[in-house]
């Protein structure tokens, strides 16, 4: 396996007085897909958020530790957040177009990153289509993003990241929301994206880990339990709370 | 003593049915009355001329051109001040003590009798600024007024946009600003133009402090520091001294449709640009 794309070293992350991530340690390499799973409130969120530094929002959030990409801690004084983001990109849980039309939503990344219209046009385009978007839109860029059925506006929220061709992708449950034809068709955009990108999934059932990923995580209450290649945890996790959790003793 | 569910929902039902209809039963008898009495009175000649005689005779064009004027200072003054003060409490400041005083003047400032700002208004730019009776110092009082009303819906509307296209803006890269520009302030522009409809409403219906601070002439406004009478006063000064109960009617009467006007207008406006959206 080549070196480790994103590097996370004794990460602490603590909101107000609650402590969401304890000590974590993680690596990941380039194109492959990590699924970090794990029961509600387990810091999966919170880890994805401090990986673009979504967190620095909260107001009252507290990091410790060191997330390097590509070797560079993010957290260093001279990062530019801005630029973190356009390389780090993140689709959410729940599917949020933007009140404006489809290729307007996708153009967003790109055109607040200065790109000339020409080169707008053609990224829109070669977003759409890496997302497995493009044949069910490209009559309809003009219309609303709002009309596009749920797992339309999850593709799109997808291949609006792409927009921004980054390198590392985030993905917070993303089909949490969705039926499972659409399900399966994100599942498929991601196995193809992965030959481009780090993909960083948090899945919202166990089987989609199991259908996805290369390597997985398993977090419970903000510890790292364990982690490996997905075809040794699930056949033979190391840890009793992960296969209780993989078998579906509890969660 | 219980009651059948069915009956209080039916008891239910023709309170709330009564109370509809007699609101509308209400405000319609106040309208078709006005324009009813009004509108034989509105003709080219109405609408053109400036009054004359008192206002005995002649039209109201100067009054028209007032009103317009006074409404559009008022507006174009108090719109960014009231959307900035918005902007500043919901996205730039958390709650704490200065949101709270700004939060409780601009309260306060909705609760003062109208009559108040004018008093202010004739102190202050009337005659402190020497800006004289004129449609700059009426509008300037007037956009103090409508503040309230333009921070409060302005608020509440950008408070009512998900907090998630904010973050989707920030995780595409973008500033604060961009969040603001890009999804915060479009989304939450139809609940701000409602506020800005409501205090042109109340700018177009203001006489109290209009008359202290604009004054009450019939020329047509020169430029913003004529003094000037606007549609509400006129119909005030004509109806209270008498002066001629038809030409006070068909003010009214214009001053309805012209309310109306800008309400469709406005709205218009709004809705294309939001429907490129939604």
């Amino acid at each position: 396996m080549n070196q480790s794309k994103i590097i996370i070293k004794e990460l602490n992350f603590s909101y107000k007085e609650k402590l969401a991530i304890h000590g974590l340690n993680l690596e990941v390499s380039a194109n492959e897909i990590l699924a970090v799973f794990g029961p509600a409130n387990s810091g999966i969120t919170t880890l994805l958020r401090s990986l673009n530094r979504l967190g620095d929002l909260i107001p009252e959030a507290h990091m410790e530790g060191e997330i390097l990409i590509d070797g560079k801690n993010i957290y260093a004084p001279d990062v530019n957040v801005t630029e973190l983001r356009r390389r780090v990109g993140m689709v959410f849980d729940v599917p949020t177009t933007l009140p404006m039309s489809v290729f307007d939503n996708i153009a967003l990344g790109p055109r607040m990153g200065k790109r000339s219209k020409a080169e707008v046009t053609e990224t829109v385009e070669r977003a759409l289509r890496m997302a497995a978007l493009w044949d069910e839109v490209k009559d309809r860029l003009q219309t609303p993003a709002a009309r596009l059925s749920g797992g339309q506006q999850q593709r799109l929220c997808i291949a609006r990241v792409l927009a921004l061709e980054p390198e590392v992708i985030l993905l917070d449950r993303p089909c949490s929301a969705l039926d499972p034809v659409s399900t399966a068709k994100i599942e498929d955009s991601l196995r193809e994206l992965k030959e481009q990108f780090t993909i960083i999934i948090a899945p919202h059932t166990v089987q989609q880990a199991a259908r996805l990923a290369d390597k997985v995580a398993f977090m419970l209450m903000g510890n790292l339990i364990e982690t490996g290649a997905a075809e040794q945890i699930f056949a033979d996790p190391k840890d009793k709370r992960t296969s209780d959790y993989i078998t579906g003793r509890f969660g | 003593m219980r009651v059948n569910p069915k009956t209080t929902q039916r008891i239910a039902k023709v309170l709330i049915w009564s109370s509809a209809v007699l609101v509308i039963v209400i405000l319609l008898n106040i309208v078709f009355y006005i324009l009813i009495k009004g509108i034989p009175q509105i003709n080219w000649q109405f609408l053109t001329e400036i009054p004359r005689n008192m206002g005995r005779s002649g039209g109201i064009s100067s009054t028209i051109v007032g009103t317009l004027l006074l409404t559009l200072v008022a507006v174009v003054i108090a719109t960014p001040f009231g959307i900035g003060t918005a902007f500043y409490l919901t996205e730039y400041t958390r709650e704490g003590r200065i949101t709270r005083i700004i939060r409780f003047s601009a309260e306060s400032l909705a609760g003062i009798p109208s009559i108040v700002y004018g008093l202010f208004g004739y102190i202050f730019f009337v005659t402190y600024l020497k800006l004289g009776w004129s449609v700059l110092s009426g509008g300037l009082t007037v956009a103090i007024m409508i503040l309230p009303t333009i921070i409060r819906t302005s608020e509440e509307s950008i408070r009512a946009v998900p907090h998630l296209y904010r973050e989707v803006v920030f995780s595409l890269g973008g500033s604060k600003w961009q969040t603001i520009t890009k999804a915060v302030f479009p989304s939450a522009l139809p609940g701000i133009a409602n506020g800005i409809i409501l205090s042109i409403g109340r700018c177009v219906a203001e006489t109290a402090a209009v008359i202290l601070t604009a004054g009450s002439a019939l020329r047509m406004p020169s430029s913003l520091l004529s003094p000037t009478r606007t549609m509400a006063v006129h119909f005030y000064i004509l109806a209270r001294e008498g002066i001629s109960m038809e030409k006070a009617f068909g003010t009214a009467a214009l001053l309805i449709i012209l309310i109306f006007l800008i309400n469709v207008v406005f709205n218009m406006l709004v809705n294309r640009y939001v429907a490129k959206g939604r």
